[in-house]
């Protein structure tokens, strides 16, 4: 099997070509943001020098952005997960037309636009003063956007066929459902979850379609300030906050992935 | 009977409280605010929800959009498909720290992509200075309609490989395997036995890419692009204009678009294929 699959590619000479452009394609911009976040001067090049100027200077004008944008990430897990998990419950057990249609019109707000939603929001709670300029209407409009998400990845292991036989077998020893659910199903169905807290999380902190309509110059989150240092910064300001940015994301999703294949091979789900 | 098709055991009443919250906030958070803004247009004429089939500066919009996302679509879907068989197939040294790099711009906000085609491709990008050095002046391509394909390519690519990386992997090799012992060229067995097995995938990512670059905001308003996208036009009326009805009206337009396109491709393949 192996020989038939390593001598099928070696006879793929346009299959090699095409990912070699692509990576190039998909590489090259990190490696040059790496680049210019560091050097003293981009147009110079690294000639010029490396140093930490433009680190600090994001720190010093655009630091607040990061705690921000973590603590409404985990806020809206917090929130997918509370509002989330019994709601998948539900969807993976009932069979009435009107958990069918719910599940529909809950997955709505991944297919329209960001914008239409953002909107929608301003329009309705625009005019509530202390809820428009705090970061809790960034975080409702994160947590509308990632709930589907949460509810998918987790009613699809509500529903798996011994999940349902291991319900069954506890309700008739006795458990009582808070003990069925805390202590049965949602065990069972944790690698999931966690699965499902890895998306929120991901999608939480790089959203920006909605956050760019949502937030205040006093509510502002990383790819906030990131289009705000873009369109008002040097090249390498800019640069070294993505810099920031992807030092902030990386380990949390490498985390998490780590996390999530540990408990994969534990489980075996 | 009742009991058993109310789900397993659990009453009705029980499955409706696990509900309840998700459901609660839901309705008050989206459910209203969005039928209020279905609701806007009418309070200007039931004109105002055809604007953008009757007033030529919005329809060129949707048109620009649309054709921008079936091209980037299309050539996502070629390119992607070709290094997922590619990256499935082959065993080499680095290949999983180059999948998960390929795969990393998928947690990126639009704004970085933006940014990326910037370095790339702006007044002080890599290809105009490098151009620039050998004699060829003004390579900058990042403003115009060039870089704002190659944003959208950037960000979709990464989906691709990652759906077709994993669904190649899963292909019989049994099938190619006959085929080849019967003789078949490449470009057949490309045609009859990779082609089919792909269908699915290819629809279900190719409606969910086509969807996401439709409302892709951040990236064409990082690159201020001359070639207008509806989400810019929808942006520029909502806060340069505050013309809300208009803007509520070409938002319900974008979003049927993709919402239609997405309910088609889940028509065609079944649900669980694109749950992304």
């Amino acid at each position: 099997m192996t020989s038939l699959r390593s001598t099928a590619a070696a006879r793929a000479p346009l299959l090699f070509a095409v990912t070699l452009v692509v990576s190039v394609f998909m590489l090259a911009p990190m490696a040059l943001s790496l680049m210019a976040g560091l050097v003293k001067n981009y147009s110079a090049g690294l000639k010029s020098g490396l140093t930490t100027r433009w680190l600090a200077q994001v720190w010093e004008v655009y630091g607040d952005t990061v705690g921000a944008s973590l603590l409404i990430g985990l806020g809206c897990v917090g929130a997918t997960l509370l509002l989330g998990v019994p709601c998948a419950y539900m969807l993976a057990r009932s069979r009435s037309r009107a958990a069918r249609v719910f599940e529909e019109v809950l997955t709505l707000p991944v297919a329209v636009p960001g914008l239409a939603t953002a909107l929608a929001l301003i329009l309705v709670y625009g005019q509530m003063a202390s809820f428009r300029q705090s970061f809790g209407f960034i975080l409702v409009g994160h947590i509308v956007f990632t709930l589907p998400f949460m509810v998918r990845i987790v009613a699809a292991a509500f529903q798996r066929e011994e999940l349902v036989a291991l319900e069954e077998a506890a309700r008739t020893l006795g458990a009582g459902f808070r003990q069925r659910f805390l202590g049965v199903l949602v065990p069972a169905v944790f690698p999931a979850i966690v699965a499902g807290c890895l998306m929120v999380f991901t999608l939480s902190i790089g959203e920006f379609n909605l956050t760019w309509m949502l937030h205040t110059p006093l509510t502002r989150t990383l790819p906030v300030g990131l289009a705000d240092s873009y369109a008002s910064m040097r090249i390498e300001v800019g640069s070294a906050y993505t810099l920031i940015f992807l030092a902030v994301i990386l380990p949390v999703l490498w985390a998490l992935q780590w996390l999530a294949a540990a408990l994969q091979n534990r489980y075996g789900v | 009977m009742t009991q058993s098709s109310a789900g397993f055991g659990t009453p009705r009443w029980l499955l409706a409280a696990c509900a309840a919250p998700a459901f609660t906030f839901f309705a008050a958070f989206w459910l209203l605010p969005v039928a209020r803004l279905v609701a806007l247009p009418a309070d200007k004429g039931w004109a105002t929800y055809f604007v953008i089939l009757t007033d030529g500066r919005y329809a060129q919009s949707m048109v620009n959009t649309l054709l921008l996302s079936i091209t980037v679509t299309a050539v996502t879907l070629l390119l992607g498909g070709a290094v997922g068989i590619y990256l499935a197939r082959r065993r080499f040294v680095g290949r999983r720290v180059l999948l998960s790099l390929l795969t990393l711009p998928l947690s990126f906000p639009g704004v970085i992509v933006g940014f990326f085609v910037i370095l790339l491709g702006g007044r002080q990008g890599l290809v105009p200075t490098l151009g620039a050095s050998i004699g060829i002046p003004r390579l900058t391509f990042a403003y115009g309609l060039l870089g704002l394909f190659l944003a959208y390519l950037y960000f979709s690519l990464p989906r691709a490989i990652a759906t077709y990386t994993a669904a190649a992997e899963a292909m019989d090799v049994r099938l190619e395997e006959a085929a080849r012992a019967l003789g078949a060229s490449r470009l057949r067995i490309t045609r009859d036995v990779w082609l089919p097995q792909l269908a699915p995938t290819s629809i279900a990512t190719g409606a969910i890419l086509f969807a996401t670059s439709m409302g892709a905001f951040g990236t064409a308003f990082t690159l201020a692009s001359k070639y207008e996208v509806v989400p810019i036009t929808i942006y520029n009326e909502f806060t340069n204009y505050a013309n809300f009805a208009l803007a509520a009206s070409l938002s319900i337009a974008l979003g049927l678009v993709t919402w239609a396109v997405l309910f088609a491709a889940r028509l065609i393949v079944g649900n669980s294929e694109v749950a992304r």
